[in-house]
C-alpha cells in the first residue's frame, strides 16, 4: 500500500458525520480522502451497512452511502491515526505499515465511545458495552437464543435491544436509569419531529413485549469466570436477572483525543467549533459527536456543513444552518432527558476495579485527593486504553479532569514513532 | 506546640525532599514539608527510576555508590507499589574502543568494591537475547536496580510523617528564607533551617544558582515480560564530542517488573516547553532500535517528558547556601536524582548535626567553585 | 473472497464466515476470555470498537493485537491468555 497519501481534504472517521462531510466536500472538486479503522464506511451506528446490497441497507444509511459512492472520495480502510509528525500531516497505523497522510484541510469526525461505569462484577467476561455487544454481534458473535439484559442510559439502548432481538437474542429487560417522568417529557418533544416520531414508533414495534423499565440500574454482576446474572435496583428494591450477556453503557463520550493532539480547543469534553464547523485551529474542522453528542441527524448536517465550508461552499453551507439548529435543539433535549443520576456514583464498592488496564480499585483511588496524585501513585489511566475507559468514569465519580494529551494517541508499534524529516536541530548520540 | 514552628522546613516533596524529610525526622527533628502539587510529581515522576553507580567523576561515583548502600538498607521498608526490581545494568559496547572503556570501568568499579562482570560478545548475547547481533560485549553491574519513584517518594514521606513530620500540601512556598518560610496562602512557618528541594524550580526560590532544565523524553510499551532482563545503556558517548549545547539521544532501556519496557533517553538544552516533540522522540526510538531491533514491533502506549535539574559541573548542590544563614540547597541532581536522593539526605543531615559523614561532602557543597553562582 | 475462513484458536481449528472478527470467533468457539488482567482476572471484549483493549490476544505470534478490530484470515493462529 502507498505509505504516503495526500488530499486537498482529509476526513478522519467514517461514520455518519464523516460520510456527510465527504458528500459536502465533494461539491468543491478537490481531492478527497477518508480514513477509518474499520474495513468499510459506517462508523459505529451504521456498521455493516456498506457491505449490504443497497436494497437491504437501513435508511438513511443507504441513501448517504450511495451518494458518497458517486463522488471522488477515496477511502483508506483499516487505518488508525495515532500522531502528527508536523503541521498538515497525520500518521496512521495499519496492520503492517504506517501511512503518512498530508492535507490542505482536515475534517475530524472521530465520533464517540460509550461511557462505562464501574460496579461490582462489571469486569466479568460477557459484560459488554451496549453498542459493544451490537458491534461484536455484527462482527460474527452468535447471539441467537442467548439471553441479554440491556442497561445503562440513552437512546442507544433501544437501538441495541431492537437489533439484538432481531438477531434472535432473548432480550430479558431494557433498564434505563433515567426516570420515566423525564423521558415522558422527552417523548412529547418527539412530536415536533415527525421523522423522530416515526423512528420511535418503529422501535416500539420492534421491542413489543420486551420489558422496559425506567429509573433502574445495574448494581452488581455475578458469575464464575463469565457473566451468569445481573442484579438491578430502582433505589427501593433490588432483583436479579439471569442472563448470558449484559449490554451496558451510560451515554456517549466524544473522542476528543485527535483534536486535542492537534491543539484544537476542547472544552467540557467537546471540540469547540464555529458556525462553519471550524475548530480553533485554522483549516481543521470538526463535526458530529466530537463537537457534542447529538445523534445521527446532528452528525449528518454538521458533517455536510463542515465539508461544504472546508471546500469553500459557504452559501450552501449556510443554507443548512436551520436544519442544524433544529438537530441541535433535539440533541440538547436528549442530553437533559438522559442525564446520569447521582445514585450511579455509589455503584463502585471499595474492591471494584475502576482502571481495567492496571486493575486499580476504587479504594486505591480514594486514598488520593487529586487526579494527578492518584494517577502517579496507582498508575490508573497509564495502560494501553490511555484512560479512554477509566477517565470518563472517574470524571463522573469524582469530577477529576483528564491528563494532558501526548502522542501516540493510540498504542502503535515503536517503529512507527521514528521519523526522518529535515530539522535545524543537530542531534547526536551521547550518554544519559 | 506552635503548629507553624519547626526545626526544618523543606520546600518540595519530590524524592529528594521526601528523603530529606525522612532523614531529618529519623534524627528526631521536627520537620515540615511544603508541596503544592502531587508528591513525587516533578522530575521524580518523569524519570527512569534507576538506582545506579555512575563514574563520570570520582565525586559522582562516591555519591551514587554510597547511595546504593542506603538503598539496600531501605528496600525492606518499601511497599510493593515501589516496584523495586534488582535487574542490574548492562553497559553495551559496540566495538573495541568501547570494550576498552568496559575494561576501564571494570577496573574502576572493582577496585572500589562494586561487583562487576565483563561480558564478551557471546556473553552479552546470552545475557540479553534481544540485543542485535554483532555487539562487542559489555559490563554487567548486578547491584544496580530500578524502582517506581512516585511511590518511593510517598513511602519516604509516610515514614517521615510516622516520626512526626507535617506535610503542608496544595500550597506553595512564596518566600524561602533561612529561618522563615512564607506560603502562598499567607501563612508563615519558622525554622532553624530550611531546605530548597524543588528541583528545576529551585532558582525561582533561591535566585542566582545555575540550575537549568534539561528536558528528557520517555516512551513505554505494553507488557512483554522477559523482553529485556537488565537495564541497558550504551557506551557510545566516547565517539561523539562531549556535547554541551546540542540536543542528544542515547540508548537506555529498562525493564519494569510488570513487563513493560521503558525507553529513554534524551537531553535537550534550553527547551522549556513540556510538549512531546515527535522529532526528538523519533530519534530516541531510532537509537534504541539500533541496539534492540525487535523493539520495533512492540506496542508503544505512552510518551511523556520531564525536566532534570542540571548544574554546570554535573554534581548536585547539597549543603548550606552561602550568604543565607539557615538556608540549604538539595537540588541539581540531573539524571541521578533517584539514586542519590538517599545519599543527599544523609549528607545534609550529617552537615546540620555535625556528624561525620560516610563520604566527604565537599564536592557537593553549594559553596564549591564552578557552580555558576551569581553573587548578589 | 472466500465465504468461509479456517483459523486456529488455542490450537483448535475453527471455520468462520468471512468478515468475522477474531473477537467474535472466540465467542463462536465458546471462549469468553480473551486475556487475563494484570492481577489475573478473566476478561473478554467489552467495547467492540478498539477502545478498551480488553480483547487483546496473540495473533500469529504477535501479542496485544485487538481481536475486535482484526478480521479472521485463513491460517491465522490465535492464542488467548490461559483460561
Amino acid at each position: 500500500m502507498p505509505l504516503e497519501r495526500h488530499a486537498d481534504i482529509l476526513i478522519v472517521g467514517g461514520g455518519p458525520a464523516g460520510i456527510a462531510a465527504a458528500w459536502g466536500a465533494s461539491r468543491g472538486g478537490g481531492s478527497l480522502l477518508l480514513v477509518d479503522e474499520n474495513p468499510s464506511l459506517g462508523g459505529q451506528i451504521w456498521r455493516g451497512e456498506a457491505s449490504k446490497d443497497q436494497g437491504h441497507r437501513q435508511r438513511p444509511a443507504g441513501a448517504w452511502l450511495r451518494k458518497v459512492a458517486a463522488t471522488n472520495l477515496e477511502f483508506l480502510a483499516g487505518a488508525r491515526v495515532f500522531a502528527s509528525p508536523g503541521p498538515g500531516a497525520l500518521w496512521a497505523e495499519t496492520a503492517d505499515d504506517r501511512v503518512t497522510l498530508t492535507y490542505n484541510r482536515l475534517i475530524l469526525t472521530p465520533g464517540a465511545r460509550e461511557r462505562l461505569l464501574p460496579f461490582p462484577g462489571w469486569t466479568l467476561p460477557n459484560v459488554m458495552a451496549a453498542g459493544g455487544l451490537q458491534a461484536l454481534v455484527k462482527s460474527g458473535l452468535p447471539i441467537h437464543g442467548r439471553s441479554v439484559v440491556v442497561a445503562g442510559s440513552g437512546p442507544l439502548l433501544l437501538a441495541v435491544a431492537a437489533y439484538l432481538r432481531g438477531q434472535g437474542a432473548q432480550v430479558r429487560l431494557i433498564a434505563e436509569q433515567a426516570p420515566q417522568t423525564r423521558l415522558v417529557g422527552f417523548g412529547l418533544g418527539l412530536i415536533t419531529s415527525p421523522a423522530k416520531l416515526a423512528q420511535a414508533m418503529a422501535l416500539k414495534k420492534a421491542l413489543a413485549g420486551v420489558p422496559h423499565r425506567f429509573g433502574c440500574w445495574p448494581v452488581a454482576a455475578q458469575g464464575e469466570g463469565r457473566l451468569a446474572s445481573v442484579t438491578l435496583s430502582n433505589g427501593r428494591t433490588t432483583w436479579t436477572e439471569p442472563c448470558d450477556y449484559l449490554a451496558c453503557g451510560f451515554g456517549l463520550v466524544p473522542n476528543t483525543e485527535l483534536p486535542r493532539l492537534l491543539g484544537c480547543e476542547v472544552t467540557r469534553g467537546v471540540a469547540v467549533v464555529d458556525e462553519w464547523q471550524q475548530t480553533t485551529t485554522e483549516g481543521i474542522y470538526g463535526a458530529g459527536e466530537v463537537t457534542g453528542i447529538g445523534g445521527v441527524e446532528c452528525s449528518l448536517v454538521e458533517g455536510e456543513i463542515a465539508g461544504l465550508a472546508a471546500s469553500g461552499k459557504f452559501d450552501e453551507a449556510q443554507r443548512l444552518f436551520p436544519a442544524r439548529d433544529q438537530a441541535r435543539a433535539f440533541a440538547s433535549r436528549l442530553e437533559r432527558a438522559f442525564a446520569l443520576r447521582d445514585e450511579l456514583r455509589n455503584l463502585p464498592q471499595p474492591a471494584t476495579i475502576v482502571c481495567r488496564c492496571e486493575d486499580v480499585t476504587f479504594a486505591q483511588l480514594n486514598l488520593f485527593h487529586t487526579s494527578r496524585e492518584a494517577k502517579l501513585q496507582t498508575r490508573c489511566g497509564m495502560g494501553p486504553c490511555q484512560g479512554r475507559i477509566c477517565v470518563p468514569a472517574v470524571a463522573f465519580l469524582k469530577q477529576w479532569p483528564p491528563d494532558s494529551i501526548r502522542p501516540p494517541i493510540l498504542p502503535t508499534r515503536m517503529e512507527n514513532l521514528v521519523e526522518t524529516i529535515p530539522t535545524t536541530t543537530s542531534v547526536t548520540s551521547t550518554p544519559a | 506546640m506552635n503548629p507553624t514552628a519547626f526545626d526544618v522546613v523543606i520546600a518540595g516533596a519530590g524524592i529528594v525532599g521526601a528523603a530529606c524529610a525522612r532523614e531529618f525526622a529519623l534524627a528526631g527533628l521536627r520537620v515540615a514539608v511544603v508541596e503544592p502539587s502531587a508528591i513525587g510529581g516533578g522530575a521524580t515522576a518523569a524519570g527512569m527510576g534507576h538506582v545506579v553507580v555512575m563514574d563520570d567523576s570520582d565525586a559522582q561515583f562516591a555519591l551514587t555508590r554510597y547511595s546504593q548502600t542506603l538503598w539496600d538498607e531501605l528496600v525492606p521498608e518499601l511497599p510493593p507499589e515501589a516496584q523495586y526490581y534488582p535487574c542490574g545494568t548492562l553497559w553495551v559496547a559496540v566495538d573495541d574502543e568501547e570494550m576498552h572503556e568496559v575494561r576501564r570501568k571494570q577496573e574502576y568499579y572493582a577496585s572500589r568494591g562494586v561487583a562487576v562482570e565483563v561480558l564478551d560478545a557471546r556473553g552479552v548475547a546470552e545475557a540479553e537475547p534481544n540485543l542485535r547481533p554483532g555487539l562487542a560485549g559489555g559490563l554487567r553491574v548486578p547491584g544496580d536496580s530500578v524502582v517506581y519513584p512516585p511511590c518511593v517518594a510517598r513511602s519516604l514521606l509516610e515514614q517521615a510523617k510516622a516520626k512526626g513530620a507535617v506535610l503542608f500540601e496544595k500550597v506553595s512556598v512564596s518566600y524561602l528564607g533561612g529561618q522563615r518560610v512564607g506560603l502562598d496562602d499567607g501563612r508563615w512557618l519558622s525554622a532553624s533551617l530550611t531546605v530548597n528541594a524543588t528541583g528545576t524550580w529551585a532558582p525561582s526560590l533561591t535566585p542566582g544558582w545555575e540550575v537549568r532544565k534539561r528536558k528528557g523524553h520517555l516512551v513505554i510499551t505494553d507488557r512483554y515480560p522477559g523482553f529485556v532482563r537488565h537495564q541497558l545503556v550504551e557506551l557510545g558517548y566516547l565517539k561523539s564530542a562531549h556535547a554541551i549545547n546540542v540536543d542528544s539521544v542515547a540508548f537506555n532501556v529498562q525493564p519494569r517488573p510488570n513487563g513493560q519496557v521503558l525507553v529513554g533517553s534524551s537531553r535537550q538544552y534550553g527547551a522549556e516547553d513540556p510538549a512531546v516533540e515527535p522529532v526528538i522522540l523519533g530519534r530516541m526510538v531510532e537509537r534504541a532500535l539500533e541496539y534492540l531491533p525487535k523493539l520495533a514491533k512492540l506496542a508503544a502506549i505512552r510518551s511523556w517528558t520531564g525536566f532534570r535539574a542540571a548544574t554546570p559541573d554535573k554534581l548536585p548542590l547539597v549543603g548550606p547556601c552561602p550568604g543565607h544563614d539557615g538556608l540549604h540547597l538539595a537540588t541539581g541532581h540531573e539524571g541521578l536524582g533517584i539514586t542519590t536522593s538517599l545519599g543527599t539526605a544523609k549528607l545534609l543531615v550529617d552537615q546540620v548535626l555535625n556528624r561525620a559523614p560516610a563520604i566527604p561532602w565537599e564536592p557537593y557543597l553549594p559553596s564549591r567553585a564552578g557552580t555558576g553562582v551569581v553573587h548578589a | 473472497m472466500p465465504e468461509r475462513v479456517a483459523l486456529q484458536i488455542n490450537g483448535r481449528t475453527i471455520e468462520v464466515a468471512a468478515g468475522t472478527t477474531v473477537a467474535a470467533a472466540l465467542a463462536i468457539m465458546g471462549i469468553p476470555v480473551s486475556r487475563r488482567s494484570v492481577t489475573g482476572e478473566p476478561r473478554g471484549p467489552v467495547c467492540g470498537m478498539g477502545v478498551c483493549f480488553e480483547c487483546r490476544v496473540t495473533i500469529d505470534g504477535v501479542p496485544h493485537r485487538l481481536g475486535c478490530l482484526t478480521h479472521c484470515t485463513s491460517g491465522m493462529e490465535v492464542r488467548t491468555d490461559a483460561p
